[in-house]
């Protein structure tokens, strides 16, 4: 085992993952076409006024975005888990928690990162100004990695239950609320002439903090769930 | 003489041990909670500002502190029983969640019916409001995960990280609703005195003590439930005179 090895590791899950999900083009279209229903859906449910709708964008938005990656954490690892290779993974002598760092990047690269490439033009629609779409899309480039973090807890905790998508959503909604705030916030902060550090630099702590620990919580998570 | 400090760490010695402390819990809080609640209606003055509808703080503040300090304390049950594997702490986790479940709702219930004559609204966002709410789902959370997962051993293990994972989680979700908004009237009691009638804070510390001990109680009382449903099958529950 060199020292590269880990890194090496980590591109292969990611590769692997990233290949899986290219083979099934319609699961990543799905999540992406949720997304700007979700985000479509406010303004008929509200009213076509320019200023309400402006002042609501940050947060439909990311509300949306914390609902569209919660559709898709019930993939991250049910897939392996029903065809065997997880036990596969976790027999193997390589650290499961890079392993699951692994699933967690290439999960985000699948589910967040079109969310993140969409979410001005789903801002344009409500007529948001560009300073505030540059502090949204940087909040959400910050932030959907978060979600896909916290969200592979919850996955890994309700691998292979009934009903688990539901129960999913119930256990990391509550977890996720602060990155909603701060990255909400940020563009508030924008919108009214503040400065956007704080909020931002907030949101990359949380990224740094779950960028440590997750990972291994996960591994635990599958661990529990694997016995 | 050697004292086996772990005697009562098993099932089967401490249902027996439950049993008998119930009474020595569930009476004094019955005791306080009217001594309480006389205090509360009859010696506390009236308030200057908030009038009479400020009563409902008795039941309200025992109820919010109860509600976060046994978060703390099913998620510390929790780890013990994942980290040392011991059943019996899981099971004291997963008795204590449906009453802090409890507490948080009668803190959400009573600070509504206070909200309404003296702010004017049933719910404001305001950011304890909202702490407690989440700190709500997050016990629905553990309930409904540890619901879900038939195999107890693996119930107890997976809820316990969750729990752990929520109470890690629980200080960053109070400060980022905290610094999102405020309205909730600052803490009354402070470590450098406070400003309350002294009958107030009898008051209060009494249905304090009461709710605690209610709350132990009942976690008692459900815990050997919940020992008498995982050890069904076992020999020592079929000899138990209330089975037989």
């Amino acid at each position: 085992m060199n020292r590269l090895s880990i890194i090496n590791l980590l591109v292969l899950v990611v590769r692997r993952d990233l290949l899986l999900a290219m083979r099934r083009r319609a699961d990543v279209l799905t999540i992406l076409v949720f997304f700007i229903l979700i985000v479509s859906l406010f303004p008929l449910g509200v009213g076509p006024e320019m200023d309400m709708l402006r002042k609501m964008a940050p947060g439909v938005l990311w509300v949306a975005a914390l609902l569209a990656s919660m559709l898709s954490l019930g993939r991250l690892f049910s897939a392996d888990y029903l065809d065997g290779t997880l036990e596969q993974m976790m027999l193997a002598p390589q650290s499961l928690s890079v392993l699951v760092l692994g699933k967690m990047i290439s999960h985000w690269v699948v589910s967040g990162l079109p969310l993140v490439l969409m979410a001005p033009v789903l801002g344009l629609q409500f007529d948001m100004s560009p300073e505030a779409l540059l502090v949204l899309m940087l909040g959400l480039l910050l932030g959907t990695p978060v979600l896909s973090m916290l969200g592979a807890i919850g996955a890994a905790l309700t691998l292979g239950l009934r009903g688990g998508g539901v129960l999913l959503s119930l256990l990391v909604l509550p977890l996720c609320i602060p990155v909603l705030i701060f990255g909400s916030g940020a563009v508030e902060a924008v919108s009214s002439g503040l400065s956007v550090t704080s909020n931002l630099s907030l949101i990359a702590a949380l990224l740094m903090l779950c960028l440590v620990f997750t990972p291994w919580v996960t591994a635990q998570a599958l661990r529990i769930s694997m016995e | 003489m050697a004292i086996n400090w772990f005697k009562y760490s098993a099932p089967s010695t401490f249902y027996g041990l439950a049993g008998k402390l119930v009474p020595f819990f569930a009476i004094p809080a019955a005791v306080l909670f009217a001594i309480g609640m006389y205090i509360g209606f009859f010696v506390a003055p009236v308030d200057a500002v908030q009038g009479e509808a400020y009563r409902i703080i008795f039941i309200h503040v025992p109820a919010s502190i109860l509600s976060m300090f046994l978060y703390l304390i099913m998620a510390g049950y929790a780890a013990l029983g994942l980290i040392f594997n011991t059943r019996l702490s899981s099971m004291m986790a997963t008795a204590l969640a449906p009453t802090g479940a409890l507490f948080a709702f009668i803190s959400l219930w009573t600070g509504a019916l206070w909200g309404k004559p003296m702010w004017g609204a049933w719910w404001v966002w305001d950011a304890r409001l909202t702490s407690e709410l989440i700190l709500l789902f997050l016990y629905f959370g553990f309930i409904a995960l540890h619901a879900s997962i038939d195999d107890p051993r693996r119930a107890d293990r997976a809820a316990a990280l969750l729990a752990i994972v929520g109470s890690v989680n629980v200080p960053i979700i109070y400060f980022s609703v905290k610094w999102w908004n405020t309205l909730h009237q600052g803490s009354t009691i402070k470590f450098t005195g406070t400003s309350m009638h002294i009958a107030m804070q009898q008051a209060m510390f009494v249905t304090l003590l009461a709710c605690w001990m209610y709350a132990v109680a009942v976690a008692l009382v459900r815990v050997r439930s919940i020992i008498l449903d995982r050890e069904r099958t076992t020999q020592w529950v079929s000899e138990l005179k209330e089975i037989a």
